[in-house]
């Protein structure tokens, strides 16, 4: 194929793409989407693959059999409760391939400088596009790797903050500049490959430093933010190889992840920088205990019952704590015979509930709640009031009252689902700890607040089997 | 052809803002996660520093570059139609 025709097989992807990403955004037509974007990769990958300087294939048919059957195997397998995990881990693997692709030409380059420039008359902008590669690709892959493990809970999902960590931020920042500018200025040199060598360490230093000071309760933005990494990731690549489907792909991933991300930062009334740098929820302890007053009322299953069977209007509110129990299947049965006893039973789903975008929303569909039950904060905030029964389920910083009442609570300002003034709520929670975020939520000692302490799929599946006996 | 590559990048940039300026809060997970599989076009640069016979060190990246880019491809596609294979049944029985 000629060169101009395997642009155009290119611009047909990158249409693709285009085409699909904005399907993705309505609900109809999101799964065809989905596949015409798959579509668009596969074009690519055949357009490549037939390359006259594509000549062996054994490499390759080995590697897209190896990376394909993990890929779909652990698509397959994971549970959607480990979704915001599963997520992460791709995104890190994208990052991984970028950094690995940038590496690959550096190598080429470094092998015989005098041909590659021969033949590539902006060698200079080359190398200065591998260096982008490997510093984005190398903190995405990281910080996706790090994302994972506070979400698994292989590490500790509290933020992680040392004396002087912003001087020794900004030394690496400053390390990574000067490095930058010696590999881009002398990449003939004999030391080029230490430095490049030093570049990919820094770049995963860096990714390990952005991400442990953020908390587990903030990964929403965190996830998204690195979604917005993977596609500049690619993007940058693209510029090393001179590729057009790359750059327009990865734009569109690394946009469309901003969006998300600055929705996120929305929801939680804070700024992108707050999130980033602040070390949220590793608050004082003076901070956190401020609004602790009086004492939380236990309630048991059995008064629970009596409570729910004569409310009319019922709210459930779920939060990462339905997750880690996987309550959500028993939820919508409890919800289905309240609606059986002529309750008007809604879902309210609030945006940064869970640890990822739409967390809550994948559940809940996963259990095939109705879609026109699932709400938002603001559709049933102004008639709180005449909710009957609110039962906040493993959800904590989302309903905290704190956020209107308390100027000096971390989050002050946020946006919550007003539960508190709900006829009752009812809070499903394991223990009287303080929630993931690590601050004290006083909606637990309101006068009209019940606890039903216990793990929350037992205790809902206990009221279900009280449903049903009477 | 580096001007006309930044452009390009310009352009894309600016489509991509354009395009997910409004998304339900429902779609917010399969649209990151399918948004997620598109980075993997980066699987086009992998193919090719696996497959031009370049020395050594290079073709091993290449190796790694395409299996790292295929988890990202696979895995992403098949997870998002997995998520939104669960959205369907409600809006047929609407």
């Amino acid at each position: 194929m000629s060169p101009q025709v395997i642009d155009l097989f290119y611009i047909a992807a990158s249409v693709l793409f285009i085409v699909g990403l904005k399907m993705l955004s309505k609900a109809s037509t999101a799964r065809k989407g989905n596949q015409i974007s798959l579509g668009g990769m596969l074009l690519a990958m055949i357009v490549t693959i037939l390359l006259p300087e594509v000549r062996e294939y054994q490499w390759i048919i080995l590697g897209v059999i190896i990376g394909t059957g993990i890929g779909i195997i652990s698509a397959k397998i994971v549970k959607m409760t480990q979704m915001p995990e599963m997520v992460g881990l791709f995104n890190g693997s994208g990052g991984l391939a970028s950094l690995l692709v940038g590496a690959a030409e550096w190598m080429v380059i470094d092998y015989n400088y005098e041909a590659y420039a021969a033949n590539h008359p902006n060698v200079g902008f080359t190398i200065g596009a591998i260096y982008f590669t490997e510093l984005i690709g190398g903190v995405t892959f990281i910080g996706s790797i790090i994302a994972w493990a506070k979400l698994a809970e292989k590490i500790d999902g509290k933020p992680v903050l040392f004396a002087g960590q912003q001087i020794v931020n900004g030394v690496l920042l400053v390390a990574i500049l000067i490095c930058g500018i010696m590999f881009i200025a002398q990449p003939t040199s004999g030391y080029a490959n230490i430095i490049f060598a030093i570049i990919v360490v820094l770049s995963l230093i860096l990714g390990v430093l952005a991400v442990i000071p953020i908390g587990g309760a903030d990964m929403p933005v965190v996830i998204s933010l690195l979604n917005s990494y993977s596609g500049l990731a690619a993007c940058a690549a693209g510029f090393v190889i001179n590729n057009n489907v790359l750059i327009v792909a990865g734009a569109l991933v690394g946009a469309s992840g901003l969006i998300l991300t600055n929705i996120m930062c929305k929801a939680m009334n804070r700024s992108l920088a707050n999130v980033l740098f602040s070390g949220f929820g590793a608050v004082t302890e003076s901070a956190a205990g401020a609004a602790v007053q009086g004492e939380a009322k236990p309630i048991s299953a059995e008064d629970t019952y009596y409570i729910l069977e004569a409310a009319k209007s019922v709210i459930f509110v779920p939060g990462y704590g339905m997750a880690v129990a996987q309550a959500q299947h028993v939820v919508k049965e409890l919800g289905d015979l309240l609606t059986e006893n002529g309750a008007e039973v809604r879902y309210v789903v609030h945006p940064v509930a869970g640890r990822m975008p739409g967390h809550m929303n994948v559940l809940l569909a996963e259990a095939n709640v109705e879609y026109d039950q699932l709400v938002e904060p603001p559709d049933v905030n102004p008639a709180m009031e005449t909710v009957d029964v609110a039962i906040v389920i493993g959800a904590n910083d989302v309903v905290n009252p704190a956020a209107k009442t308390d100027e000096t609570s971390p989050i002050w300002g946020m946006p919550i689902v007003e539960v508190d003034r709900a006829r009752t709520c009812i809070v499903l929670k394991r223990s009287l700890n303080p929630g993931f975020a690590g601050i004290q939520n006083p909606l637990f000692f309101y006068p009209n607040t019940r606890m039903l302490l216990g793990d929350a799929k037992a205790s809902v599946s206990n009221l279900v089997a009280q449903f049903k006996d009477g | 052809m580096e001007p006309l590559l930044f452009f390009t990048f310009v352009l894309a940039i600016g489509y991509g803002f354009e395009l997910i300026a409004k998304v339900p809060s429902q779609l917010h997970t399969p649209l990151m996660s399918g948004s997620n599989a598109i980075s993997g076009i980066t699987i086009v640069g992998a193919l090719i520093a696996a497959g031009s016979a370049h020395e050594g060190m290079a073709k091993w990246l290449g190796l790694f570059a395409v299996i790292a880019a295929m988890i990202n491809v696979g895995g992403g596609y098949a997870v998002t139609d997995r998520m939104l294979q669960m959205f369907k049944p409600k809006e047929s029985g609407k």
